[in-house]
């Protein structure tokens, strides 16, 4: 590495001296590449432990030296074939850890009660249709409840908060009739224990808190695994800058450790790291990714620019600003916070149930025990009738329905290549009847591709695409993608904001703008044949081209809109680009409703008149300025390719050139929520089975374990019905995961 | 009926220690890598010196 890497943002120290970092790491397949990165990293002097996580894809290292350069570990690392890129620790990601743990004590707690309890259960339900005596079915009682008892206290925890949670918010979710259940299973167990009762139902209740914990660490497990993915993503994407010291000297810097005030330099075809203002140095920017125009701007020295727009043609020193006023990126801020105010807030399925259960069901106790005793019974007989009634209608079957299938669909989505950010995304996605597109890098790839190739005479094209390597123009680079001869020309020459020259054979070859090569004539007519791209000209002696560059439609970008159109679905295009551009998109996609032009709040507008309409839209874009518009939109997807504001504001994210990921998500949202709608009337029937049995009284703790039980395998088994929907898709969709300049193969590796 | 008072014990205990056994390895993050842990049994680096 020629420049000095500075990496101490990533270094964490610890009080005792020692100090450690993560790195996630490419190219760890098998246990051959684990030891060698483990063994290389540890020889290095200073390092006191090295330890791969596999599954995460990444390397823990310690060290306890201060001199110690982390910068060491990469190159070593690349030396040996695995880049490696640093990563830091978000403090919600370490909470989401440690919750993680929380639950799966609590789940070992439950779980090893209830073994324990039914141990005595069996005993006690064998013992009633034989010869067990009373004194010993109390004992076993007695002994069921000193293990429940602060088993329950200890693992129902993770309901009970949430259910305090929920009605000190004057609200009802599903936690609370749990906790009810639960307590009133306990106490009322505990008395009749104590009046030599038949029936106890401690192990109803522990069965019902360890069967609730398994499905909430799989639906955490799940959120988990997708995170740890993105989170990896993001570190191999992760920009870095070339920040000037005070004493002029060059430091390599991740762009999240620049400050305000400090002066960045940035090369031609280089991404801007950061928002600031142009100190020196002028160029043309490409700001598709912020504005979605797929031409130029001209800036030079007080310019303000963005970071993620694209330095085209010469270098430029910038001044990073923490905030760059009445601008832009102010406008979309403000957008995007009363975006998100105006948005409903989405009732997931799950409360919509539970606001409904919840009454119903305590109404219904309530009724059997008047109903008892009108019929004459005893109050003692009519409040344990009642209080069955609230045990066999624990929603065990009504809490997991819909948590079960959001665990196997968001894994169906993972191998479709959809990354789940919101937890009711799945949900929305299966309501929606408009897909709203943004063009610029959501239909077109986010790199641009030359047009008319086959018009140009191979040598040509050789000579050309020779040539384009020596040049930093972002377009230059797709043409430099045609040539079969990666060894660019000696002696070239690369004119700031012209184009590069070189000779070659003894003649001049230009490559560059139309003025540069005087092919003006020539590139006005390619101009006219083709509105919205842009040329690139070359002249070699007489041989001479002129390139017409094009934002290419993804490659399966027509099928996949056909097959949304014949879902039924309506299709749109709202750009921030010229309106020819696209009409032309727009045309080719056979779409009839597109807006060309359009300001991040026009887009914002034209969803609110949309969802006036009754619409319910899904938003898919990747243009910083598409940003308020998905946080606005009913449901929103976005490439991984998106800047990081965008990405943030998607309620779920795609990967890969092609658009299938789209189609796939609605696919298996819609089969993910007709199997919770399933699932929910599945527990409705069982409900209307056992409210009756356990009404009339006939209700035995070994009846409500078996319905109990029963009722959850049967929902989790519909559940994984879910599965099927991503098989269809797993072919078309997870072989090309490629992300601008990365092969495929980095890719999968990144994958835990 | 006395036999109860040693095996049930003896089945709690049981119950118990497999409990803390679960916690231990648990908190001592043997469930922090599994895929990685399936790769390491296959290396013998460790009986080589």
């Amino acid at each position: 590495m020629a420049l000095a890497l500075d990496l101490s943002v990533f270094v964490q120290h610890d009080g005792d001296g020692a100090s450690h970092m993560e790195l996630v790491v490419e190219g760890i397949v098998d246990a051959a590449s684990l030891r060698a990165i483990e063994i290389a990293v540890c020889k290095l002097p200073g390092i006191s432990r090295a330890r791969v996580n596999f599954t995460d894809r990444r390397l823990f290292v310690e060290w306890t030296d201060h001199a110690f350069d982390p910068a060491r570990i990469l190159d070593e690392l690349a030396g040996l074939g695995y880049p490696a890129h640093p990563f830091s620790l978000h403090i919600a990601v370490e909470t989401e850890a440690a919750q993680m743990r929380w639950l799966l004590r609590c789940l070992a707690v439950a779980a090893f009660a209830a073994m324990n309890i039914m141990l005595l259960s069996v005993a006690v339900w064998a013992g009633n249709v034989s010869d067990m005596t009373v004194e010993t079915r109390d004992f076993f009682h007695w002994l069921s409840a000193l293990i429940v008892i602060p088993a329950a206290a200890f693992a129902g925890q993770p309901f009970f908060r949430s259910a305090i949670r929920a009605v000190r918010a004057g609200s009802l979710n599903m936690d609370v009739p749990i906790s009810l259940g639960i307590l009133l299973a306990l106490s009322m167990s505990v008395v009749e224990t104590g009046h030599h009762a038949e029936h106890a139902y401690f192990d109803s209740a522990i069965m019902l808190i360890a069967f609730l914990l398994a499905g909430r660490y799989l639906d955490h497990a799940m959120r988990r695994k997708t995170r740890v993915f993105a989170a990896n993503l993001s570190a191999l994407r992760a920009p870095t800058a070339s920040r000037i010291g005070s004493n002029g000297e060059l430091t390599v810097v991740p762009a999240a450790a620049l400050m305000a005030g400090d002066v960045v330099l940035v090369g031609a075809g280089e991404r801007i790291p950061v928002d600031g203002i142009i100190v020196s140095g002028s160029s043309e920017i490409d700001q598709s990714l912020v504005t979605g125009e797929t031409s130029c701007t001209v800036v030079s020295a007080g310019s303000n620019v963005y970071a993620g727009t694209l330095n085209c043609s010469g270098a430029l020193q910038i001044r990073a600003l923490a905030v760059v006023g009445g601008t832009l990126l102010d406008d979309i801020a403000r957008l995007m916070e009363s975006a998100s105010l105006q948005k409903t807030r989405y009732l997931r399925l799950a409360e919509r149930a539970a606001r409904l259960y919840a009454p119903v069901v305590h109404a219904t106790a309530i009724l059997a025990a008047i109903g008892w005793l009108l019929a004459g019974a005893s109050a003692h007989d009519a409040i344990v009738i009642a209080i069955t009634v609230l045990i066999i209608t624990c929603p065990c079957a009504l809490a997991l329905a819909v948590p079960a299938v959001q665990v196997v669909a968001t894994g169906a989505l993972f191998r479709s290549s959809v990354l789940i950010n919101a937890g009711d995304a799945i949900e929305r996605l299966a309501d929606i009847d408009t897909v709203v597109f943004d063009k610029t890098g959501t239909l077109t790839l986010p790199e641009p591709q030359i047009d008319n190739v086959g018009h140009v005479a191979p040598q040509t094209v050789e000579i050309a695409a020779r040539l384009a390597l020596s040049s930093h123009h972002p377009l230059a680079r797709a043409l430099a993608a045609l040539g079969i001869d990666h060894t660019p020309f000696e002696e070239c020459h690369e004119v700031p904001g012209e184009g590069v020259r070189a000779i070659i054979d003894g003649v001049e070859a230009r490559l560059g703008n139309p003025v540069f090569c005087n092919l003006e004539f020539e590139a006005n007519c390619a101009h006219n044949s083709h509105e919205e791209a842009s040329v690139i000209a070359f002249r070699h002696g007489i041989a001479s081209a002129v390139f017409v560059v094009h934002q290419k439609l993804r490659p399966d970008a027509l099928p996949v809109v056909e097959g949304l159109r014949s879902r039924g679905l309506a299709t749109m295009i709202l750009s921030g680009d010229s309106a020819p551009a696209v009409k032309a998109c727009a045309d080719a996609l056979g779409i009839t409703g597109w807006r060309a032009q359009m300001k991040p709040a026009d887009k914002v507008a034209c969803l609110a008149e949309l969802k006036e309409q009754g619409r319910k839209v899904l938003m898919v874009g990747d243009g910083m300025n598409d940003a308020p518009a998905l946080a606005s939109a009913y449901v929103s997807l976005s490439p991984i390719t998106a800047s990081g504001i965008t990405q943030a504001a998607a309620d779920a994210l795609f990967l890969g050139d092609r658009l299938a990921p789209v189609a796939a998500a609605i696919e298996i949202a819609c089969r993910a929520k007709t199997l919770m709608r399933q699932n929910l009337w599945f527990a409705v029937l069982y409900n209307s089975v056992a409210v009756p049995l356990a009404m009339f009284g006939l209700v035995t703790p070994l009846i409500a374990a078996a319905a109990m039980s029963g009722s959850s395998v049967i929902v989790t088994l519909n559940a994984l019905r879910a599965r099927r929907a991503g098989h269809v898709r797993k072919a078309a969709s997870l072989e090309p995961m490629l992300i601008s300049t990365r092969s495929p193969h980095h890719l999968n590796e990144a994958l835990p | 009926m006395t036999i109860l008072l040693v095996l049930v014990p003896l089945a709690l205990s049981l119950g118990l220690l497999g409990l803390v056994a679960f916690l231990w390895s648990l908190r001592n993050g043997q469930y922090e890598d599994l895929d990685g842990s399936a790769l390491r049994v296959l290396s013998d680096d460790d009986l080589a010196q």
